[in-house]
């Protein structure tokens, strides 16, 4: 054997021996081969110990050789690359990987958590329940989060790339072992398109470690000719590092295929790649999972599934240990028996469950001198790092009470086996029912969606077995490795009344962890049947969900994070304003300038020139994200007197008015100018960030409700770039432009809207306002937008015209008393209760939410209504969300009267304002309230909305 | 991952579409005249069904067609799927599958 790899074998195996790979783990430099993985070369290195459990910090090992590990997780990389709780059995091995070992400090071997294992007695099942509730459970979390749980998140951004791809196939077939292989070259040969997918870094699964001869040939003959076959398919893909992960409806599988894990700066190949396929059929080959066996203290390092034990003999060329025993319910660990003595390995004997057993490979055991214990189990094992001894006790297995002694040895492995459960989980999430088998001790499929097969050991091609526990004795038999969930807790849960398999899971956790039980639901099952005394088909199994392994978040978000998360829009104008250097935020989906601060201005004071700019001279604002809808047809005004609260077949052509739509519950949805441009011809505004949700409204009536009106709805937002001219010189400035258009008060007067041309570019001006001055809102097809807005800066530079931003937009209209929806309003506001009343009465016809404001929730005392709030402290701060509360009440805890909904600092009347939604508000006008925010209060008057200007004289100028 | 048959579009992924809800919630044709609680019930209370269902769903990122179909709740099978204009397809007797 090799001195560095003292438990590699001299030959055999399917890795390199001719290259060497250096890898370190817990800073300790090793050396592997090509073709291993990271558990099979710590183990050919003699490492032990490579993981801590989650609550208890005991010392684990590597349990199983695949996807079922619970022990042996471990951190992969370093930097952004690292990833936590990643398999070491599934690991492959490359040129310096660089793997630590979790949940431990200082180191794995040496962990100074290990108290908590001592004091193991205080922490049964629901211990977290019964313990941390005094004085609160947030006083102990921090201290439990450090000492429990798996894995850190990585330090820094994961710096490569995870694809996402769509694919359609006639059949899918799932594990590449014998079963899989067959499914998919039969599949393949009748001329369908097929995908077969692996999980291991090979094809072949049980073919790359079982010796017996399939099809009269040995297994690498027989893979070599299949693999060889299916090459020839150009209507096969194969997928290897991949795993079917998930099953939705419709049949639609989830993929996750490791590309170029660790090697990403050689192959500039996605580190993953998520697939979602649908196929018509599938074929589930999903191999079968060995599960444990339970008996007192067996989660010490070396005690291993002993098909694991196998796998790394025959695949890897490692010895588990040099000592081994057996201890097994089932036929299969004497095939690894048989395997070790081929190997030279020391066999000390097989303990089997099972009394007077005598199967043909027990009895090849048995002729190469090895020793039998039949009817017994393991009672006992010993060895701080790693097992060194092992008691055995005579089992009864009917009454399953164990008896005297039979036997203590000496020994570095304990290969164990507890029965195979086949993989099953797919089936399960696509809906295929499971039946509990009393022989093979495991769930099997029993009744398949039509489009699905189930193949191989995952149809139930696995050994029988008799399961047996040692339910006397006191050592702690552990069910759960990752979760540490042991017998005792299951005897403590169903005392407790957790007797259903659904809640005994969420009581102890068994089942919860990074693994999802595969190598614990099946021994907690059979545990819960014995000790309530119930067969394990009646108890039944919890529902196995989506997803089978974990998937890397990073892949489920593919290329939509940082700047591509989401989409974002810009108008037209958006160059003039990086020019300007705005400072650009995100309102809904769209990027916009919030200001302009000047060098060395603040944002505050920017907006505050901006304010005093738009009262005293005139302000510009990019309003080109305004919603737009053009409205056509001859049911057009009957259509939109069916939506908005106000009378639209009063209006003439070039009128315009100012409407708010509700949704059927009578809340108010949104708010804005609609005009009517000619005879069947309307022009809808809605708030920007509600354009696409009101077109989408709009549609649904149209097309859903009414159907039968002469209609025709477009969006037309992002057509026209939209330039609002606001203030007392917004008419001297908008004259200097060559328009055909009247500008006078008298020919274009407020709530006007007209068409002509601008610098001879179609426009549409609409007089209507945000700010309370006079405004022109002039719109030009998008590209001319910026010209215009260039235009506008040079032509108005006398006039002391300003660019201004949505924060300054905002200041303006909460000083105007001009509510913006979804601010001033919440999913409870009404009509009625932003004075809309007498509109409501006026208008005879119906429309959308009409028959809601006649509700008694609506029309009740105690409503919050919108109103205006004057703080009575003219330069203190009000702060937005501020609790609205009566005169008397000067502190917390009071009964709320509202809240404050928009505040700012009005520059022109130098003071604070507010608008607010206020219990029974309306009728309260003149009436004193406290504001209270943080601990303080400050009062206020409730008024009417609109502290500026509250005649309008400014608008109408 | 619902695939969905767009009576315009032909056979699309769930994501493509939006969900409208119950089909065939009849909105009162003159709702000044009926009492609160008919008026409730239009606006608040859906059958809920375990089976099948009559559904509305709107093609958004396609053809943006409102259309009804009709899901098994349970299994979500999809049965048929029609125009807004197309009365309700006979499906047989069984309510759900």
């Amino acid at each position: 054997m090799n001195a560095r790899q003292a438990f590699r074998l001299g030959e055999g195996g399917r890795i390199d021996r001719h290259r060497t790979l250096g890898f370190t783990f817990d800073g300790r430099r090793y050396e592997g081969h090509p073709g291993d993985t990271l558990a099979s070369a710590l183990l050919a290195n003699g490492v032990r110990v490579v993981g801590r459990s989650s609550k208890f910090h005991r010392p684990r090992g590597v349990l199983s050789c695949g996807a079922e590990e619970p022990n042996a997780l471990v951190c992969v990389g370093q930097g952004g690359l690292e990833e936590p709780n990643v398999r070491a059995t599934q690991q492959p091995l490359y040129e310096g990987l660089v793997a630590r070992s979790q949940n431990c400090w200082p180191n794995v071997n040496f962990d100074l958590w290990r108290w908590i294992d001592v004091l193991h007695g205080l922490f049964p099942a629901g211990f977290y329940n019964k313990t941390f509730i005094w004085p609160s459970w947030r006083w102990y979390e921090g201290l439990i989060r450090r000492a429990a749980g798996l894995g850190d998140l990585p330090p820094a951004p994961d710096p490569e790339n995870y694809a996402q791809r769509n694919a359609h196939y006639d059949v899918l077939v799932c594990g590449a072992g014998p079963a899989g292989l067959s499914a998919a070259l039969a599949a393949a040969e009748t001329g369908q398109r097929v995908m077969l997918v692996e999980q291991d870094t090979e094809l072949g699964g049980s073919l790359l470690w079982n010796t017996a001869q399939i099809a009269g040939r040995s297994p690498d003959e027989w893979l070599a000719e299949v693999k060889s076959r299916l090459a020839a398919y150009d209507n096969l893909i194969v997928l290897t590092n991949a795993c079917v992960s998930a099953y939705f409806d419709h049949d639609l599988a989830l993929i996750e295929e490791r590309v170029s894990d660790g090697r990403a700066a050689e192959t500039r190949a996605p580190r993953e790649r998520l697939w979602k396929v649908h196929a018509r059929e599938f074929v589930f080959a999903t191999g079968a999972i060995e599960q444990p066996l339970v008996f007192p203290y067996n989660d010490r390092p070396g005690i291993m599934l002993s098909g694991a034990v196998r796998q790394y003999l025959e695949r890897f060329a490692v010895v588990s240990g040099k000592r081994v025993v057996l201890a097994t319910n089932n036929d299969s660990a004497y095939c690894t028996a048989l395997a070790l003595l081929d190997a030279g390995i020391s066999v000390e004997c097989v303990v089997d469950t099972r009394a007077g057993i005598r199967s043909a490979v027990s009895e090849q055991v048995r002729a190469r001198g090895i020793a039998v214990l039949d009817g017994c189990i393991p009672a006992k094992t010993s060895g701080a790092k790693g097992i060194s001894a092992i008691e055995i006790r005579r089992v009864d297995s009917r009454q399953n009470q164990e008896r005297g002694p039979v036997a203590s040895l000496n020994c570095d492995c304990l290969a164990m086996s507890g029965g195979w459960q086949p993989a099953v989980h797919l089936l399960s999430q696509a809906r295929g029912r499971l039946r509990y088998d009393g022989q093979l001790g495991a769930f099997l499929p029993q009744e398949l969606p039509k489009n699905i097969r189930v193949v191989g050991a995952a149809a139930g091609e696995v050994p029988p077995c008799l399961r047996a526990t040692v339910t006397a004795s006191p050592g702690r038999q552990w069910i759960d490795f990752q979760h540490d969930v042991t017998l005792q807790d299951i005897g403590i849960a169903v005392d407790e009344g957790f007797g259903s398999i659904e809640h005994l899971k969420r009581y102890t956790t068994t089942g919860m962890s990074v693994d999802q039980g595969k190598t614990s639901n099946l021994n907690a099952l059979a545990a819960l049947a014995e000790r309530s005394g119930r067969p394990p088909e009646q108890i039944g199994t919890t529902t196995f969900r989506p997803f089978y392994m974990p998937v890397t978040l990073a892949a489920l978000a593919g290329s939509q994070s940082g700047e591509f998360y989401a989409p974002s829009q810009r108008s037209p104008i958006y160059g003039c304003h990086e020019q300007l250097n705005a400072e650009i935020r995100d309102y809904g989906s769209w990027r916009r300038p919030a200001a302009y601060p000047r060098q060395g201005e603040s944002t505050a004071e920017a907006i505050r020139r901006e304010a005093l700019a738009a009262r005293n001279a005139v302000a510009l604002f990019d309003g080109s994200p305004l919603g737009k809808i053009e409205v056509r047809g001859r049911d057009a005004a009957e259509f939109l007197n069916r939506v908005y609260v106000n009378q639209v077949p009063t209006l003439k052509s070039g009128q315009a008015r100012y409407g708010i739509m509700l949704n059927e519950n009578g809340v108010v949805i949104d708010d804005g100018i609609f005009a009517k441009l000619e005879e069947g011809h309307f022009l809808v505004h809605t708030t920007s960030g509600a354009a696409a949700r009101i077109y989408a409204w709009l549609e649904e009536w149209s097309q859903s409700e009414w159907p039968q009106l002469d209609l025709l709805l477009t969006p037309v937002t992002s057509q026209w770039a939209n330039i609002a001219v606001s203030g007392p010189a917004a008419r001297a400035l908008l004259q200097r432009l060559p328009a055909d258009i009247d500008w006078s008060a008298e020919k274009f007067p407020h709530m006007h809207i007209r068409s002509g041309s601008i610098c001879a570019v179609p426009a549409r001006v609409m007089r209507a306002s945000f700010t309370g001055e006079v405004s022109f809102e002039v719109n030009v097809p998008a590209d001319f937008g910026a010209s215009l807005w260039e235009r506008l800066l040079e032509l108005g530079a006398d006039l002391g015209v300003t660019p201004i931003g949505v924060e300054t937009l905002m200041l303006l209209r909460t000083e105007k008393g001009y509510m913006h929806v979804g601010t001033d309003t919440d999913g409870n506001t009404c009509a009625l209760d932003v004075g809309w009343a007498a509109a409501v009465e006026k208008k005879s016809a119906d429309f959308i939410g009409k028959r809601s404001l006649m509700r008694p929730n609506n029309v009740r005392e105690r409503r919050f209504q919108l109103v205006g709030l004057l703080p009575q402290e003219r330069g203190r701060e009000v702060v937005a969300g501020a609790h609205v509360l009566n005169e008397e009440h000067r502190s917390a805890p009071a009964p709320t009267q509202g809240y404050v909904t928009s505040a700012c600092f009005s520059p022109t009347l130098d003071r604070w304002v507010a608008l607010g939604l206020v219990c029974n508000g309306r009728k309260r006008m003149g009436e004193r309230v406290n504001l209270f925010h943080a601990g303080a209060i400050q009062p206020a008057i409730v008024t009417a909305v609109g502290a500026y200007d509250p005649e309008s004289r400014r608008l109408h100028a | 991952m619902l695939r969905i048959d767009c009576p315009w579009c032909g056979i699309r992924d769930e994501q493509e579409f939006v969900c409208g809800g119950e089909a065939q919630i009849l909105r009162p044709a003159e709702p000044q005249q009926v009492s609160d609680a008919q008026w409730s019930d239009y606006l608040f209370n859906r059958r809920n069904h375990k089976g099948r269902q009559h559904e509305r769903w709107q093609h958004r990122y396609g053809c943006r067609q409102w259309f009804n179909l009709v899901r098994d709740t349970h299994t979500h099978r999809i049965f048929a799927v029609y125009r807004v204009s197309d009365p309700p397809p006979d499906l047989g007797g069984a309510v759900s599958e």
